[in-house]
């Protein structure tokens, strides 16, 4: 018998922890080597964790979302050679142990997870109204001789109300429409208990006009925040609590944009097709220029601001995980071209989760855009340390008086949001104006200055 | 003319009215009884309680003349004398106590009771004429208690031998002969009392059967006992005229005479409202009676009705849950009409009690016969039954009927157990107590579920 220990690896840039995000393994599982182990993530970039031997996996420390020290215990596992037989027998029951550990990453709450319920009696309550609702929808008859009552009963379309006096009476003192309350005792009939039960789950109730389709449902899930989630949320609450913004929405009118890129999208050949956002990268890479204050960093701490001679611009992109934001590096280097293919490329190998650490990190100033989905105005929450970010709302053919009849024009709105401690409302409000001239007049951006 | 304000003034005090009064004082309302006779209203004074005194009269002598012959109860008497003038002292005497309790109530609610016409001048204003000239008094509240009339026969007008209820239950002779225009419960209630008093009494009934609007099953018991007191019943019948001690009648084709000292009308009853201003308020409604919702609301703002006037079943327990529900409507309570059953007693011999459903094709029924019950037995009276009428899925139950002596007093459980939303088990689960009448409601249960015990 050969116990080997893995450890959490030096996964360099200097970082001594990572977040454990995901086992890739479970106890009794048979790996090979080079199998990946485990994701962990740090500040960076996610990394997964090869096996470095064939073997059984004994033990795994800790769960996902505990933060391991680099040199830790990740694993322990027997060497292969140790005989298949002793550890394949265990298989099943290890699965058991298996899910309930990986349970953690997505919890229901159930009575073996009490902490995460602050009600005070979370089983009582959880398994009994989750057995009512599966008790009704499988066995509508069923007596139900698990629970300490009888399913509550659908009330068909019309049905009477059944309930005592006395019980009228509270329900028209409390305000109670009893159409809308199950009644658990017989025939249907609304007791006491049911009254008490619609207080407690409130307007949780169904509507009495579909009585025969929809029900009361019951329980609640619990999702720990690991990972990326709980990066992004610690980043947007660290920036909405000490950032004070300031957000200032502008209509752009971008007929002769979209003319131009329609344009340029017919004769691009074997280039990447062009969104808008190279040419908002464009424009901003132009409009700095002017604006060298918006194209920096503001470290509080030190009480400093760097301004930023190159360009490096964030995009915003959604993954299947969450909201990370790759960086165009240098984009005032770069055609619209260029920066189409690199915003593509960025953004797949962040989909993947295959971007590499320098590819996330670095910008000095950026973009947000929801494409499509990309509302009338929207309020950006700015990428600390960074100091402006540029959100693009969704372009739509809006009417536009032009002195003499409406016309129909290409209007797309952009909601800029400033760190106000180091910009001004003023100088927010020039920058607008400028990105506004320059894509009003995409010609202005391509002039040399 | 004096003026005066009352947040409540109700119209009337029978059983809906006083009811509602005694309630709304006691909720802390200023509150204004107007009645034109006698507090209790119908029920109290020619309706309800003196024909129950007359019926208890009846019973005990008819009770008391079969004991005049062979008879199994070991009990033998000479000859019993009667004197109908007696038992009307005795019946006043009655009423009497009844109406200083119901102003005794009143007064100690903190409800003022005034004795006089009331005429309704607009929603909020009505005058009040008593001996010491014409109030005009301002409410916020009106409730409408002014109850109904006997419906008279169109040819046959009430007055000299021609009665209404509140005439025959006035008698102070039994008469020779009486005939009885219409076969509900009223006229069978009281032509059953004299026919045991010893009149010939001849029933008229314009429908197929006695009391039409009950089952066959139900009232067949009744049919049968007024068979044996010798009660002539005459169904399809329609009486058309009233000439020298005779009642002419026609039906199936056919026309009948007969003769009676007196004849009663009992064709229904019809909501009060042409000679006290109410029909001037214009109110909604529907067919005679005035439209109310769950609140006993009127169509006009701050205008309520309660009782006969808003239509049937014109039963005076009906108006005093009306009356409760207004005052407390009007002190600002949330309570409303939401009543599952109303239940209704009629004391025919045997007695009758009907609460809720009726057997019908979607309802399934449980009946358990009295000759199966102890107590029925030990009375010596076995005919009539019990019978549950339930939901066949849920057993629900929906409705309780019985015939038979002394089922009378079991309508409280019935209407209970409908009120409570009972089911089968319900009723089959609850200890009655042995031996009384009550228990045929645990073995209606019983059968129900299909273990009838006794039976």
């Amino acid at each position: 018998m050969n116990r080997l220990t893995i450890k959490l690896p030096d996964i360099g840039e200097g970082v001594a922890e990572a977040e454990l995000v995901e086992w890739h393994v479970s106890v009794g599982q048979i790996v090979s080597e080079d199998d990946l182990l485990a994701s962990v993530m740090t500040d960076k970039a996610t990394v997964e964790i090869p096996s470095l031997y064939d073997g059984t996996i004994v033990k795994l420390h800790g769960e996902v979302g505990d933060v391991l020290a680099v040199g830790s215990d990740l694993i322990h596992m027997d060497s292969h050679a140790q005989g298949l037989e002793a550890t394949t027998s265990n298989d099943s029951l290890n699965e058991t142990q298996q899910r309930s550990d990986r349970g953690t990453d997505v919890t229901k709450t159930n009575a073996t997870k009490p902490s995460f319920i602050e009600t005070p009696k979370p089983e009582d309550i959880d398994s009994q109204s989750s057995s009512q609702v599966s008790n009704r929808i499988s066995q509508p008859e069923s007596t139900a001789s698990n629970t300490a009552q009888r399913p509550a009963v659908m009330r068909a379309e019309g049905a009477p109300v059944l309930a005592s006096p006395a019980v009228r009476a509270r329900a028209r003192r409390s305000g109670i429409a009893l159409e809308q309350v199950l009644g658990s005792g017989p025939a249907g009939r609304i007791t006491e208990v049911d009254i008490d039960a619609y207080f407690e789950h409130g307007v949780n109730s169904h509507s009495s006009t579909h009585a025969s389709v929809r029900s009361q449902r019951f329980g609640e899930e619990t999702i720990k925040v690991v990972g990326l989630r709980r990066k992004i949320a610690e980043r947007m609450a660290e920036a909405n609590a000490k950032v004070p913004h300031i957000t200032v929405v502008e209509e752009i009118d971008v007929t002769e944009l979209e003319t131009l890129r329609a344009t340029m999208n017919d004769t691009r050949g074997d280039q990447p097709k062009l969104t808008l956002l190279p040419f908002i990268s464009a424009a901003l890479c132009r409009a700095v220029q002017d604006h060298p204050e918006m194209n920096a960093h503001f470290d509080d701490a030190k009480e400093t601001i760097t301004r930023y001679s190159p360009v490096h611009i964030g995009v915003a992109t959604m993954t299947p995980a969450g909201l990370v934001v790759p960086v165009i590096q240098h984009a005032e280097s770069l055609g619209l071209f260029d920066t189409a293919a690199s915003i593509a490329r960025l953004a797949e190998a962040c989909r993947n989760g295959k971007a590499q650490a320098n590819e996330l990190s670095g910008s000095t100033i950026t973009i947000s855009s929801l494409g499509p989905l990309g509302a009338i105005a929207t309020t950006p929450i700015i990428n600390l340390p960074e100091v402006a970010i540029v959100g693009i709302n969704k372009v739509a053919t809006r009417p536009h008086w032009d002195g003499s009849q409406f016309q129909p024009r290409q209007m797309m709105n952009i909601s800029a949001s400033f760190d106000h401690r180091v910009i001004d409302g003023w100088d927010a409000a020039v920058f607008v104006q400028t990105l506004k001239k320059l894509l009003e007049n995409p010609a202005l951006i391509f002039l040399e200055s | 003319m004096n003026h005066e304000n009352c947040e409540v003034l109700i119209i009337g005090a029978g059983p809906g009215g006083y009811v509602c009064g005694i309630h709304a004082a006691k909720l802390g309302l200023n509150t204004l009884v107007v009645e034109r006779r006698h507090p209790g209203g119908t029920c109290l004074n020619v309706g309800c309680v003196p024909s129950k005194a007359l019926i208890h009269v009846a019973d005990e002598y008819y009770k008391a003349s079969q004991y005049t012959q062979e008879n199994a109860s070991g009990i033998r008497i000479g000859s019993i004398e009667f004197d109908l003038k007696h038992s009307q002292v005795w019946k006043q005497g009655i009423v009497n106590k009844l109406n200083s309790g119901v102003s005794g109530l009143l007064h100690r609610a903190g409800a003022q009771l005034l004795i006089g016409d009331a005429q309704v001048v607009d929603g909020k204003t009505v005058d009040v004429q008593t001996d010491e000239g014409v109030t005009r008094y301002r409410c916020e509240h009106l409730v409408l208690a002014t109850g109904s009339y006997a419906t008279p026969l169109p040819g046959i007008p009430f007055g000299g031998d021609v009665l209404s209820s509140t005439e025959a239950l006035a008698l102070q002779q039994v008469p020779n002969s009486l005939a009885v225009v219409g076969g509900g419960y009223i006229g069978l209630e009281i032509g059953t009392a004299l026919a045991k008093l010893g009149s010939q009494v001849t029933v008229l009934e314009a429908a197929d059967r006695l009391l039409p609007q009950y089952d066959a099953a139900l009232t067949k018991p009744v049919a049968d006992q007024l068979k044996h007191l010798g009660v002539d019943v005459h169904v399809n019948t329609r009486a058309t005229a009233f000439t020298q001690s005779v009642l002419h009648g026609e039906g199936n084709g056919k026309e009948v005479d007969i003769s009676a000292d007196k004849v009663l009308i009992t064709i229904g009853r019809t909501p009060n409202g042409s000679n006290n201003g109410i029909n001037s308020l214009g109110l909604d409604r529907h067919q005679g009676a005035i439209k109310i919702d769950k609140t006993c609301s009127t169509s006009m703002r701050g205008v309520y009705a309660i009782g006969d006037i808003t239509a049937e079943p014109m039963l005076a327990h009906r108006a005093m849950a009306q009356g409760m529900v207004v005052a407390e409507h009007i002190a600002g309570k949330t309570t409303v009409w939401d009543k599952r059953v109303i239940p209704a007693v009629c004391f025919t011999d045997p007695e009758i009690v009907v609460a809720g459903e009726l057997p019908s094709q979607q309802f399934e029924s449980a009946t358990f016969p009295l000759a199966g019950n102890a107590r029925a037995l030990t009375m010596d009276r076995t005919d009539g039954f019990v019978r549950a009428v339930y939901e066949p899925n849920t057993q629900l139950l929906l409705g309780i009927q019985a015939v038979g002596s002394g089922v009378a007093e079991l309508a409280g459980e019935f209407a209970l157990a409908i009120e409570m939303c009972a089911t089968l088990e319900d009723l089959a689960n609850t200890i009655h107590a042995h031996p009384t009448l009550g228990e045929t409601v645990q073995e209606i249960g019983h059968i129900g579920l299909g273990f009838g015990v006794h039976i």
